[in-house]
Protein backbone atom coordinates (compact mmCIF):
# COMPACT_ATOMS: atom_id res chain seq x y z
CA UNK A 1 0.00 0.00 0.00
CA UNK A 2 1.61 3.48 -0.91
CA UNK A 3 1.98 5.58 1.87
CA UNK A 4 -1.67 7.79 2.77
CA UNK A 5 -2.21 11.37 1.94
CA UNK A 6 -3.88 11.87 5.33
CA UNK A 7 -3.92 8.96 8.22
CA UNK A 8 -5.94 9.29 11.42
CA UNK A 9 -5.01 6.45 14.06
CA UNK A 10 -6.88 5.89 16.79
CA UNK A 11 -8.18 9.64 17.09
CA UNK A 12 -9.91 9.90 20.48
CA UNK A 13 -11.64 13.71 21.57
CA UNK A 14 -13.90 13.50 24.44
CA UNK A 15 -15.85 16.46 25.45
CA UNK A 16 -16.65 17.81 29.11
CA UNK A 17 -14.32 14.65 30.02
CA UNK A 18 -15.00 13.81 33.34
CA UNK A 19 -18.38 15.09 33.90
CA UNK A 20 -21.54 13.52 33.69
CA UNK A 21 -22.17 15.12 30.43
CA UNK A 22 -18.95 13.53 28.91
CA UNK A 23 -19.88 12.68 25.22
CA UNK A 24 -17.08 10.80 23.04
CA UNK A 25 -17.15 13.03 20.05
CA UNK A 26 -14.38 10.78 17.97
CA UNK A 27 -13.79 7.42 19.61
CA UNK A 28 -10.45 5.52 18.45
CA UNK A 29 -11.31 6.41 15.01
CA UNK A 30 -8.79 4.98 12.18
CA UNK A 31 -9.34 6.41 8.60
CA UNK A 32 -6.96 6.58 5.67
CA UNK A 33 -7.15 8.41 2.46
CA UNK A 34 -4.72 7.61 -0.32
CA UNK A 35 -3.86 10.92 -2.64
CA UNK A 36 -6.34 12.22 -4.55
CA UNK A 37 -8.99 9.82 -2.82
CA UNK A 38 -12.58 12.02 -2.80
CA UNK A 39 -14.11 10.62 -0.08
CA UNK A 40 -18.12 11.67 1.18
CA UNK A 41 -18.71 10.97 4.68
CA UNK A 42 -22.60 10.97 6.27
CA UNK A 43 -23.56 9.87 9.75
CA UNK A 44 -26.37 10.76 11.65
CA UNK A 45 -26.22 13.85 13.77
CA UNK A 46 -23.46 14.08 16.56
CA UNK A 47 -21.77 10.91 14.89
CA UNK A 48 -18.71 13.02 14.60
CA UNK A 49 -18.14 14.46 11.34
CA UNK A 50 -17.25 17.61 12.29
CA UNK A 51 -15.36 17.11 15.02
CA UNK A 52 -13.02 14.50 13.27
CA UNK A 53 -12.69 17.81 10.40
CA UNK A 54 -11.86 19.75 12.99
CA UNK A 55 -9.13 17.85 14.67
CA UNK A 56 -7.46 17.54 11.42
CA UNK A 57 -7.44 21.58 10.63
CA UNK A 58 -6.46 21.73 14.44
CA UNK A 59 -9.26 23.69 15.77
CA UNK A 60 -9.60 20.27 18.36
CA UNK A 61 -6.70 18.41 20.02
CA UNK A 62 -7.71 14.50 20.02
CA UNK A 63 -6.28 13.18 24.15
CA UNK A 64 -5.12 10.47 22.26
CA UNK A 65 -4.21 8.56 18.61
CA UNK A 66 -2.41 10.51 15.90
CA UNK A 67 -3.05 12.63 12.78
CA UNK A 68 -0.51 12.29 9.97
CA UNK A 69 -1.02 14.62 6.82
CA UNK A 70 1.53 13.61 4.06
CA UNK A 71 3.88 11.65 6.07
CA UNK A 72 4.25 14.20 8.53
CA UNK A 73 2.38 14.06 12.51
CA UNK A 74 0.26 17.08 12.33
CA UNK A 75 -1.35 15.51 15.55
CA UNK A 76 -0.28 18.92 18.42
CA UNK A 77 0.54 21.28 15.54
CA UNK A 78 -0.89 24.29 15.87
CA UNK A 79 -3.72 25.26 13.33
CA UNK A 80 -1.97 28.10 11.73
CA UNK A 81 1.23 26.07 11.20
CA UNK A 82 -0.49 23.29 9.36
CA UNK A 83 -3.08 25.63 7.07
CA UNK A 84 -0.69 25.92 4.14
CA UNK A 85 -1.70 22.26 2.95
CA UNK A 86 -5.93 22.42 4.58
CA UNK A 87 -8.28 24.08 3.08
CA UNK A 88 -11.37 23.62 4.25
CA UNK A 89 -15.36 24.67 4.59
CA UNK A 90 -16.55 25.15 8.09
CA UNK A 91 -19.92 23.79 8.54
CA UNK A 92 -21.11 27.43 10.01
CA UNK A 93 -21.57 29.09 6.58
CA UNK A 94 -19.97 32.31 8.42
CA UNK A 95 -16.79 30.93 9.46
CA UNK A 96 -14.87 30.84 6.41
CA UNK A 97 -15.21 33.94 4.97
CA UNK A 98 -15.26 37.49 6.44
CA UNK A 99 -17.86 38.98 5.51
CA UNK A 100 -16.98 42.84 6.53
CA UNK A 101 -14.40 42.70 3.86
CA UNK A 102 -14.31 42.77 0.05
CA UNK A 103 -14.58 39.54 -2.09
CA UNK A 104 -11.07 40.38 -4.06
CA UNK A 105 -9.62 41.12 0.12
CA UNK A 106 -11.05 38.04 1.10
CA UNK A 107 -9.64 35.74 -1.63
CA UNK A 108 -6.25 37.93 -1.65
CA UNK A 109 -6.16 36.35 1.88
CA UNK A 110 -6.87 33.25 0.44
CA UNK A 111 -3.68 33.29 -2.07
CA UNK A 112 -1.50 33.95 1.04
CA UNK A 113 -2.54 30.70 2.51
CA UNK A 114 0.40 29.48 4.43
CA UNK A 115 2.99 31.89 3.66
CA UNK A 116 4.62 34.95 5.55
CA UNK A 117 2.41 38.12 4.89
CA UNK A 118 4.74 41.11 4.76
CA UNK A 119 4.10 44.87 3.66
CA UNK A 120 3.73 44.80 0.02
CA UNK A 121 0.39 45.80 -1.16
CA UNK A 122 -2.26 42.59 -0.70
CA UNK A 123 -4.55 43.26 -4.07
CA UNK A 124 -2.40 44.18 -7.11
CA UNK A 125 -3.49 44.67 -10.37
CA UNK A 126 -2.10 40.77 -11.63
CA UNK A 127 -3.70 39.44 -8.56
CA UNK A 128 -7.08 41.21 -9.39
CA UNK A 129 -7.06 40.00 -12.95
CA UNK A 130 -6.40 36.56 -11.99
CA UNK A 131 -9.25 36.35 -9.38
CA UNK A 132 -11.70 37.69 -12.12
CA UNK A 133 -10.57 35.04 -14.41
CA UNK A 134 -10.75 32.85 -11.09
CA UNK A 135 -14.10 34.10 -10.54
CA UNK A 136 -15.59 33.99 -14.16
CA UNK A 137 -14.76 30.65 -14.33
CA UNK A 138 -17.38 30.09 -11.60
CA UNK A 139 -20.56 31.58 -13.64
CA UNK A 140 -21.99 33.59 -11.08
CA UNK A 141 -20.98 36.76 -12.29
CA UNK A 142 -19.10 37.81 -9.25
CA UNK A 143 -16.01 38.61 -11.30
CA UNK A 144 -18.28 42.32 -11.72
CA UNK A 145 -18.22 42.64 -7.75
CA UNK A 146 -14.33 42.41 -6.68
CA UNK A 147 -14.86 45.37 -4.07
CA UNK A 148 -18.51 43.48 -3.09
CA UNK A 149 -18.64 43.39 0.90
CA UNK A 150 -18.56 39.57 0.85
CA UNK A 151 -21.72 39.71 3.45
CA UNK A 152 -23.97 41.28 0.50
CA UNK A 153 -23.26 38.48 -1.11
CA UNK A 154 -26.45 35.33 -1.70
CA UNK A 155 -26.08 31.73 0.07
CA UNK A 156 -24.35 30.13 -3.00
CA UNK A 157 -22.26 33.12 -3.48
CA UNK A 158 -20.70 32.78 -0.87
CA UNK A 159 -19.97 29.13 -0.56
CA UNK A 160 -18.88 29.10 -3.81
CA UNK A 161 -16.19 32.23 -2.92
CA UNK A 162 -15.41 30.14 0.09
CA UNK A 163 -14.96 27.35 -2.35
CA UNK A 164 -12.66 29.25 -4.01
CA UNK A 165 -10.17 30.34 -0.78
CA UNK A 166 -10.35 26.96 0.31
CA UNK A 167 -8.60 25.70 -3.08
CA UNK A 168 -6.89 28.48 -4.51
CA UNK A 169 -3.92 28.15 -3.09
CA UNK A 170 -3.43 24.08 -4.14
CA UNK A 171 -3.78 22.66 -0.81
CA UNK A 172 -3.01 19.07 -0.29
CA UNK A 173 -6.41 18.36 1.44
CA UNK A 174 -9.50 19.77 0.87
CA UNK A 175 -12.26 19.45 4.16
CA UNK A 176 -15.87 20.45 3.16
CA UNK A 177 -18.64 20.23 6.27
CA UNK A 178 -22.22 20.14 4.68
CA UNK A 179 -21.11 23.11 2.46
CA UNK A 180 -24.47 22.53 0.52
CA UNK A 181 -26.58 22.34 3.67
CA UNK A 182 -27.88 26.15 3.83
CA UNK A 183 -28.62 26.24 -0.02
CA UNK A 184 -31.61 25.38 -2.28
CA UNK A 185 -31.43 22.67 -5.14
CA UNK A 186 -30.88 24.36 -7.56
CA UNK A 187 -27.78 26.48 -6.12
CA UNK A 188 -26.38 23.40 -4.28
CA UNK A 189 -25.90 21.43 -7.40
CA UNK A 190 -24.46 24.71 -9.25
CA UNK A 191 -21.99 24.85 -5.84
CA UNK A 192 -21.57 20.84 -6.18
CA UNK A 193 -20.70 21.01 -9.74
CA UNK A 194 -18.15 23.46 -8.85
CA UNK A 195 -16.94 21.35 -5.85
CA UNK A 196 -16.28 18.23 -8.52
CA UNK A 197 -14.54 20.65 -11.00
CA UNK A 198 -11.99 21.91 -8.76
CA UNK A 199 -11.04 19.08 -7.15
CA UNK A 200 -10.45 16.88 -10.25
CA UNK A 201 -8.65 20.05 -11.45
CA UNK A 202 -6.54 20.42 -8.51
CA UNK A 203 -6.16 16.35 -7.87
CA UNK A 204 -6.91 17.33 -4.63
CA UNK A 205 -7.72 14.64 -1.53
CA UNK A 206 -11.00 15.45 -0.55
CA UNK A 207 -12.97 14.85 2.33
CA UNK A 208 -16.85 15.61 2.12
CA UNK A 209 -19.37 15.70 4.88
CA UNK A 210 -22.56 15.57 3.98
CA UNK A 211 -26.49 15.03 4.66
CA UNK A 212 -27.38 13.84 1.71
CA UNK A 213 -26.82 10.19 1.01
CA UNK A 214 -27.39 10.78 -3.08
CA UNK A 215 -24.85 13.56 -2.76
CA UNK A 216 -23.04 10.84 -1.13
CA UNK A 217 -23.30 7.95 -3.30
CA UNK A 218 -23.44 10.01 -6.33
CA UNK A 219 -19.97 12.48 -6.03
CA UNK A 220 -16.77 10.92 -5.06
CA UNK A 221 -14.54 7.41 -5.19
CA UNK A 222 -15.19 6.42 -1.64
CA UNK A 223 -17.58 6.77 1.05
CA UNK A 224 -17.27 6.46 4.78
CA UNK A 225 -20.34 6.46 6.98
CA UNK A 226 -19.11 7.70 10.85
CA UNK A 227 -21.32 6.51 13.79
CA UNK A 228 -20.84 7.51 17.71
CA UNK A 229 -17.11 8.60 16.78
CA UNK A 230 -16.04 5.78 14.52
CA UNK A 231 -16.25 4.76 10.91
CA UNK A 232 -18.94 1.80 10.33
CA UNK A 233 -19.07 1.61 6.82
CA UNK A 234 -15.94 2.17 4.25
CA UNK A 235 -16.85 1.54 0.74
CA UNK A 236 -14.83 1.95 -2.50
CA UNK A 237 -15.12 1.67 -6.50
CA UNK A 238 -17.63 -0.94 -8.15
CA UNK A 239 -19.08 -1.37 -4.95
CA UNK A 240 -19.67 2.31 -3.88
CA UNK A 241 -21.25 2.65 -7.60
CA UNK A 242 -23.78 0.11 -6.77
CA UNK A 243 -24.60 1.65 -3.02
CA UNK A 244 -28.50 2.88 -3.32
CA UNK A 245 -30.10 5.23 -0.65
CA UNK A 246 -32.68 2.47 0.83
CA UNK A 247 -29.62 0.67 1.21
CA UNK A 248 -27.58 2.67 2.82
CA UNK A 249 -30.54 3.50 5.01
CA UNK A 250 -30.42 -0.08 6.08
CA UNK A 251 -26.88 -0.48 6.58
CA UNK A 252 -27.37 2.79 9.04
CA UNK A 253 -30.47 1.18 11.23
CA UNK A 254 -28.48 -2.25 11.52
CA UNK A 255 -25.43 -0.01 12.79
CA UNK A 256 -27.07 2.25 15.52
CA UNK A 257 -29.33 -0.86 16.07
CA UNK A 258 -25.78 -2.82 16.96
CA UNK A 259 -24.57 0.24 19.15
CA UNK A 260 -27.94 0.29 20.85
CA UNK A 261 -27.81 -2.75 21.85
CA UNK A 262 -24.60 -2.35 23.32
CA UNK A 263 -25.58 0.02 25.44
CA UNK A 264 -28.00 -2.32 26.85
CA UNK A 265 -25.39 -5.08 27.54
CA UNK A 266 -23.57 -2.22 29.14
CA UNK A 267 -26.74 -0.83 30.99
CA UNK A 268 -27.50 -4.49 32.18
CA UNK B 1 -18.49 86.10 14.73
CA UNK B 2 -15.20 86.59 16.66
CA UNK B 3 -16.69 84.23 19.33
CA UNK B 4 -17.48 81.32 16.90
CA UNK B 5 -14.06 82.17 14.58
CA UNK B 6 -11.95 81.32 18.14
CA UNK B 7 -14.85 78.31 19.04
CA UNK B 8 -13.72 76.97 15.07
CA UNK B 9 -10.57 77.73 15.27
CA UNK B 10 -10.23 75.77 19.07
CA UNK B 11 -11.93 72.73 18.30
CA UNK B 12 -9.59 72.53 14.77
CA UNK B 13 -6.48 72.73 17.08
CA UNK B 14 -8.05 70.31 19.80
CA UNK B 15 -9.78 68.15 17.82
CA UNK B 16 -6.23 67.45 15.28
CA UNK B 17 -4.54 66.39 18.46
CA UNK B 18 -6.93 63.87 19.18
CA UNK B 19 -7.17 62.74 15.91
CA UNK B 20 -4.35 60.21 16.48
CA UNK B 21 -6.28 59.08 19.27
CA UNK B 22 -9.63 58.19 17.13
CA UNK B 23 -7.31 56.87 14.68
CA UNK B 24 -6.04 54.19 17.79
CA UNK B 25 -9.07 53.70 19.28
CA UNK B 26 -10.35 52.89 15.82
CA UNK B 27 -8.15 49.70 15.60
CA UNK B 28 -9.14 48.43 18.72
CA UNK B 29 -12.58 49.41 19.20
CA UNK B 30 -13.75 48.85 15.78
CA UNK B 31 -11.26 46.36 14.03
CA UNK B 32 -10.63 44.00 17.08
CA UNK B 33 -14.30 44.91 18.61
CA UNK B 34 -13.69 45.56 22.02
CA UNK B 35 -12.72 48.69 24.11
CA UNK B 36 -9.07 48.67 25.05
CA UNK B 37 -8.33 50.58 28.25
CA UNK B 38 -5.03 50.53 27.71
CA UNK B 39 -5.40 53.82 26.27
CA UNK B 40 -5.87 55.34 29.60
CA UNK B 41 -2.59 54.37 29.93
CA UNK B 42 -1.14 54.80 27.13
CA UNK B 43 -2.16 58.19 26.46
CA UNK B 44 -0.78 60.13 29.46
CA UNK B 45 2.24 57.59 29.27
CA UNK B 46 2.62 59.49 25.64
CA UNK B 47 2.38 62.65 27.43
CA UNK B 48 5.24 61.58 30.43
CA UNK B 49 7.58 60.10 28.37
CA UNK B 50 8.25 63.13 26.01
CA UNK B 51 7.52 65.49 28.36
CA UNK B 52 10.63 63.95 31.09
CA UNK B 53 12.74 63.75 27.45
CA UNK B 54 12.24 67.28 26.52
CA UNK B 55 12.60 68.77 30.51
CA UNK B 56 16.38 67.28 29.99
CA UNK B 57 17.00 68.46 26.58
CA UNK B 58 15.97 65.83 24.26
CA UNK B 59 15.46 66.87 21.09
CA UNK B 60 11.23 67.11 20.41
CA UNK B 61 11.17 64.82 17.50
CA UNK B 62 13.12 62.02 19.26
CA UNK B 63 11.28 63.03 22.39
CA UNK B 64 8.13 61.93 20.59
CA UNK B 65 9.41 59.17 18.78
CA UNK B 66 10.67 57.82 21.98
CA UNK B 67 6.28 58.28 23.37
CA UNK B 68 4.95 56.57 20.62
CA UNK B 69 7.71 53.66 21.19
CA UNK B 70 6.55 53.40 24.32
CA UNK B 71 3.07 53.24 23.60
CA UNK B 72 3.44 50.42 21.29
CA UNK B 73 4.88 48.72 23.85
CA UNK B 74 2.31 49.12 26.39
CA UNK B 75 0.14 47.55 23.09
CA UNK B 76 2.12 44.94 23.48
CA UNK B 77 2.09 44.45 27.40
CA UNK B 78 -1.62 44.01 26.47
CA UNK B 79 -1.42 41.49 23.82
CA UNK B 80 0.99 39.57 25.40
CA UNK B 81 -0.81 39.75 28.59
CA UNK B 82 -4.43 38.40 26.93
CA UNK B 83 -2.50 35.74 24.17
CA UNK B 84 -0.13 34.12 26.25
CA UNK B 85 -2.12 33.98 29.40
CA UNK B 86 -5.12 33.54 27.85
CA UNK B 87 -6.25 36.39 30.05
CA UNK B 88 -9.63 37.98 28.56
CA UNK B 89 -8.75 41.32 26.06
CA UNK B 90 -10.71 43.91 28.22
CA UNK B 91 -9.39 42.64 31.74
CA UNK B 92 -5.61 42.83 29.63
CA UNK B 93 -6.53 45.92 28.94
CA UNK B 94 -7.17 46.99 32.20
CA UNK B 95 -4.47 45.27 33.89
CA UNK B 96 -2.02 47.53 31.86
CA UNK B 97 -3.35 50.98 32.53
CA UNK B 98 -3.72 50.34 36.27
CA UNK B 99 0.54 49.14 36.00
CA UNK B 100 0.72 52.86 33.69
CA UNK B 101 -0.62 54.58 36.50
CA UNK B 102 2.40 53.94 38.42
CA UNK B 103 4.92 54.07 35.16
CA UNK B 104 3.77 57.68 34.44
CA UNK B 105 4.38 58.64 37.42
CA UNK B 106 7.92 57.18 37.80
CA UNK B 107 8.40 58.14 34.48
CA UNK B 108 7.95 62.23 35.35
CA UNK B 109 8.71 61.92 39.04
CA UNK B 110 5.83 63.34 40.04
CA UNK B 111 1.87 63.98 38.82
CA UNK B 112 2.89 67.08 36.53
CA UNK B 113 5.66 68.18 34.29
CA UNK B 114 5.70 72.14 33.13
CA UNK B 115 7.04 72.05 29.67
CA UNK B 116 6.64 75.90 29.09
CA UNK B 117 10.11 76.42 29.00
CA UNK B 118 10.89 73.19 27.09
CA UNK B 119 11.36 73.64 23.25
CA UNK B 120 8.20 71.96 21.17
CA UNK B 121 8.25 69.87 18.27
CA UNK B 122 5.82 72.40 16.88
CA UNK B 123 8.55 75.61 17.73
CA UNK B 124 11.01 73.58 15.93
CA UNK B 125 9.40 73.12 12.68
CA UNK B 126 8.10 76.40 12.66
CA UNK B 127 11.64 77.64 13.02
CA UNK B 128 13.06 75.68 10.70
CA UNK B 129 10.48 76.68 8.03
CA UNK B 130 11.25 80.43 8.83
CA UNK B 131 14.54 80.05 8.43
CA UNK B 132 13.67 78.41 5.22
CA UNK B 133 11.95 81.83 4.26
CA UNK B 134 8.69 81.18 5.63
CA UNK B 135 6.90 84.11 7.84
CA UNK B 136 5.09 81.74 10.48
CA UNK B 137 4.29 82.74 13.79
CA UNK B 138 3.59 80.00 16.58
CA UNK B 139 0.15 80.34 17.00
CA UNK B 140 -2.93 78.23 16.98
CA UNK B 141 -3.20 78.64 12.78
CA UNK B 142 0.78 77.28 12.52
CA UNK B 143 -0.54 74.84 15.07
CA UNK B 144 -3.32 73.64 13.14
CA UNK B 145 -1.05 72.92 9.81
CA UNK B 146 1.42 71.25 11.46
CA UNK B 147 -0.83 69.10 12.94
CA UNK B 148 -2.84 68.36 9.96
CA UNK B 149 0.21 67.57 7.92
CA UNK B 150 1.57 65.16 10.28
CA UNK B 151 -1.94 63.63 10.59
CA UNK B 152 -2.60 63.60 7.03
CA UNK B 153 1.22 61.32 6.66
CA UNK B 154 -0.17 58.83 9.53
CA UNK B 155 -3.48 58.71 8.01
CA UNK B 156 -1.95 57.40 4.61
CA UNK B 157 0.37 55.33 6.16
CA UNK B 158 -2.41 53.82 7.94
CA UNK B 159 -4.61 53.52 5.45
CA UNK B 160 -1.76 51.85 3.10
CA UNK B 161 -1.01 49.28 5.66
CA UNK B 162 -4.32 48.31 6.35
CA UNK B 163 -4.45 46.94 2.60
CA UNK B 164 -1.17 45.28 2.38
CA UNK B 165 -0.97 40.96 2.85
CA UNK B 166 -0.32 41.87 6.86
CA UNK B 167 -3.01 44.52 7.49
CA UNK B 168 -5.56 42.63 5.70
CA UNK B 169 -4.44 39.52 8.30
CA UNK B 170 -4.95 42.26 11.37
CA UNK B 171 -8.00 42.99 9.83
CA UNK B 172 -9.56 39.71 9.82
CA UNK B 173 -7.77 39.04 13.20
CA UNK B 174 -11.00 40.82 14.63
CA UNK B 175 -13.71 40.25 12.28
CA UNK B 176 -13.37 36.01 12.07
CA UNK B 177 -10.30 34.81 13.88
CA UNK B 178 -10.95 30.93 12.94
CA UNK B 179 -11.16 32.15 9.03
CA UNK B 180 -7.50 34.19 9.51
CA UNK B 181 -6.00 31.00 11.52
CA UNK B 182 -7.03 28.68 9.16
CA UNK B 183 -5.71 30.49 6.10
CA UNK B 184 -2.06 30.36 8.19
CA UNK B 185 -2.00 33.55 10.20
CA UNK B 186 -0.61 33.56 14.05
CA UNK B 187 -3.11 35.62 15.45
CA UNK B 188 -1.00 36.28 18.58
CA UNK B 189 1.20 37.89 16.28
CA UNK B 190 -1.25 39.86 14.32
CA UNK B 191 -3.13 41.49 17.42
CA UNK B 192 0.48 42.65 19.09
CA UNK B 193 0.63 44.82 16.12
CA UNK B 194 -2.52 46.13 15.57
CA UNK B 195 -2.19 46.86 19.54
CA UNK B 196 1.29 48.03 19.22
CA UNK B 197 -0.06 50.44 16.32
CA UNK B 198 -3.35 51.37 17.96
CA UNK B 199 -1.59 52.61 21.35
CA UNK B 200 1.54 53.65 19.45
CA UNK B 201 -1.20 56.48 17.64
CA UNK B 202 -2.56 56.85 20.81
CA UNK B 203 0.49 58.06 22.40
CA UNK B 204 1.09 60.30 19.78
CA UNK B 205 -1.51 62.57 20.62
CA UNK B 206 -0.62 62.19 24.34
CA UNK B 207 2.84 63.13 23.23
CA UNK B 208 1.47 66.23 21.06
CA UNK B 209 -1.44 67.63 23.20
CA UNK B 210 1.51 67.85 26.16
CA UNK B 211 3.62 69.91 23.96
CA UNK B 212 0.80 72.28 23.25
CA UNK B 213 -0.97 72.26 26.12
CA UNK B 214 2.42 72.89 28.09
CA UNK B 215 2.10 70.53 30.48
CA UNK B 216 2.12 66.31 30.72
CA UNK B 217 -0.59 65.14 33.76
CA UNK B 218 -0.98 62.11 35.40
CA UNK B 219 -4.96 62.89 34.72
CA UNK B 220 -4.97 63.61 31.62
CA UNK B 221 -5.72 59.95 30.22
CA UNK B 222 -8.40 59.77 32.29
CA UNK B 223 -11.83 59.24 30.15
CA UNK B 224 -9.54 59.16 26.98
CA UNK B 225 -11.14 55.93 26.00
CA UNK B 226 -14.52 56.72 26.09
CA UNK B 227 -13.76 59.95 24.11
CA UNK B 228 -12.10 58.01 21.26
CA UNK B 229 -14.51 55.88 21.13
CA UNK B 230 -17.70 58.44 20.84
CA UNK B 231 -15.62 60.12 18.14
CA UNK B 232 -15.36 56.89 16.07
CA UNK B 233 -18.86 56.43 16.71
CA UNK B 234 -20.08 59.88 15.76
CA UNK B 235 -17.75 59.82 12.51
CA UNK B 236 -19.32 56.35 11.65
CA UNK B 237 -23.05 57.64 12.13
CA UNK B 238 -21.96 60.05 9.54
CA UNK B 239 -20.35 58.29 7.05
CA UNK B 240 -21.14 54.94 7.41
CA UNK B 241 -18.65 52.01 7.75
CA UNK B 242 -18.07 51.09 3.94
CA UNK B 243 -14.42 51.46 3.38
CA UNK B 244 -10.40 52.02 4.52
CA UNK B 245 -10.54 55.42 4.22
CA UNK B 246 -13.89 56.37 4.94
CA UNK B 247 -13.60 54.85 8.00
CA UNK B 248 -10.20 56.51 8.97
CA UNK B 249 -12.10 60.14 7.63
CA UNK B 250 -14.71 58.98 9.58
CA UNK B 251 -12.37 58.35 12.98
CA UNK B 252 -10.51 62.18 11.79
CA UNK B 253 -14.12 63.80 11.39
CA UNK B 254 -15.27 62.02 14.92
CA UNK B 255 -13.15 63.70 16.83
CA UNK B 256 -13.23 67.11 15.62
CA UNK B 257 -17.20 67.48 15.89
CA UNK B 258 -16.60 65.84 19.31
CA UNK B 259 -14.23 68.71 20.16
CA UNK B 260 -16.81 71.27 18.81
CA UNK B 261 -19.28 69.79 21.11
CA UNK B 262 -17.31 70.16 23.87
CA UNK B 263 -16.71 73.51 23.00
CA UNK B 264 -20.41 74.33 22.62
CA UNK B 265 -21.18 72.68 25.72
CA UNK B 266 -18.36 74.90 27.44
CA UNK B 267 -19.64 78.07 25.60
CA UNK B 268 -23.71 77.84 26.78
CA UNK B 269 -22.56 77.48 29.95
CA UNK B 270 -21.59 74.32 31.01
CA UNK B 271 -18.45 74.07 33.64
CA UNK B 272 -15.51 71.73 32.84
CA UNK B 273 -16.87 69.32 35.52
CA UNK B 274 -19.73 68.94 33.59
CA UNK B 275 -17.55 67.77 30.28
CA UNK B 276 -17.35 64.12 31.46
CA UNK B 277 -20.96 63.80 31.73
CA UNK B 278 -20.86 65.59 28.27
CA UNK B 279 -18.86 62.68 26.60
CA UNK B 280 -20.99 59.75 28.71
CA UNK B 281 -24.29 61.26 27.06
CA UNK B 282 -22.28 62.17 23.58
CA UNK B 283 -20.78 58.19 23.53
CA UNK B 284 -24.64 56.82 24.09
CA UNK B 285 -26.39 59.30 21.39
CA UNK B 286 -23.88 57.86 18.75
CA UNK B 287 -24.44 54.38 20.46
CA UNK B 288 -28.51 54.73 20.26
CA UNK B 289 -29.19 57.26 17.52
CA UNK B 290 -28.16 54.77 14.79
CA UNK B 291 -29.67 52.16 16.10
CA UNK B 292 -33.22 53.77 17.19
CA UNK B 293 -32.64 55.45 12.95
CA UNK B 294 -32.86 51.27 11.89
CA UNK B 295 -35.68 50.59 13.80
CA UNK B 296 -37.35 54.08 12.88
CA UNK B 297 -37.08 54.19 9.64
CA UNK B 298 -36.22 50.49 9.02
CA UNK B 299 -33.55 48.83 7.03
N1 LIG C 1 -17.18 22.09 21.48
C1 LIG C 1 -17.94 21.07 21.92
N2 LIG C 1 -18.25 20.98 23.21
C2 LIG C 1 -19.00 19.97 23.68
N3 LIG C 1 -19.51 18.99 22.92
C3 LIG C 1 -19.25 19.03 21.61
C4 LIG C 1 -18.46 20.08 21.04
N4 LIG C 1 -18.36 19.87 19.70
C5 LIG C 1 -19.05 18.75 19.45
N5 LIG C 1 -19.59 18.25 20.60
C6 LIG C 1 -20.38 17.02 20.72
O1 LIG C 1 -19.65 15.99 20.07
C7 LIG C 1 -20.52 15.16 19.35
C8 LIG C 1 -20.11 15.13 17.89
O2 LIG C 1 -20.38 16.40 17.33
P1 LIG C 1 -20.09 16.74 15.80
O3 LIG C 1 -18.71 16.35 15.48
O4 LIG C 1 -20.46 18.16 15.58
O5 LIG C 1 -21.12 15.79 15.05
P2 LIG C 1 -21.61 15.81 13.55
O6 LIG C 1 -20.84 16.82 12.80
O7 LIG C 1 -21.36 14.42 13.06
O8 LIG C 1 -23.08 16.10 13.59
C9 LIG C 1 -21.92 15.70 19.54
O9 LIG C 1 -22.52 14.97 20.58
C10 LIG C 1 -21.70 17.12 19.97
O10 LIG C 1 -22.72 17.57 20.80
MG1 LIG D 1 -21.43 18.53 11.82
Amino acid sequence: MSAAMLALEGVTKTFMAGTPNAVAALDRLDLALAAGDFVTVIGSNGAGKSTMLRAIVGLVEPEQGSIRLDGADITHEKVHRRAGAIGRIAQDPHESTCAVMSIEENLAMAAKRGQRRGLARAVTPALRERLRTELAAIGLGLEARLDARVGTLSGGQRQALALLMATLARPKLLLLDEHLASLDPKTAEAVMQLTDRLVREGALTTLMVTHNMHEAIRWGNRLVMMHAGRVVLDVAGADKAGLTVPGLVERFHEVSRETLSDDRVLLA
Amino acid sequence: MIQLQSILTSMAEQGLLFAFLGLGVLITFRFFRFPDLTAEGSYPLGGAVAASLLVVGVDPFAATAAAVAAGAGAGVATALIHTKLKINNIIAGIIVMTALYTVNLRVMGRANVSLLTAPSIYEDIVRWLNALGFGLRDGAMTTIAITAVLLVLVSIALAAFLRTDLGLAVRATGENETMIRSLGVDTDRTKMIGLAISNGAIALSGALVAQNHGFADIGMGIGILVTGAAAVLIGEAIFGDRSIARWIVAAIVGVLIYRLLVALALRVGMQPVDLKFVTAALLLAALAVPRLRVRLVGR
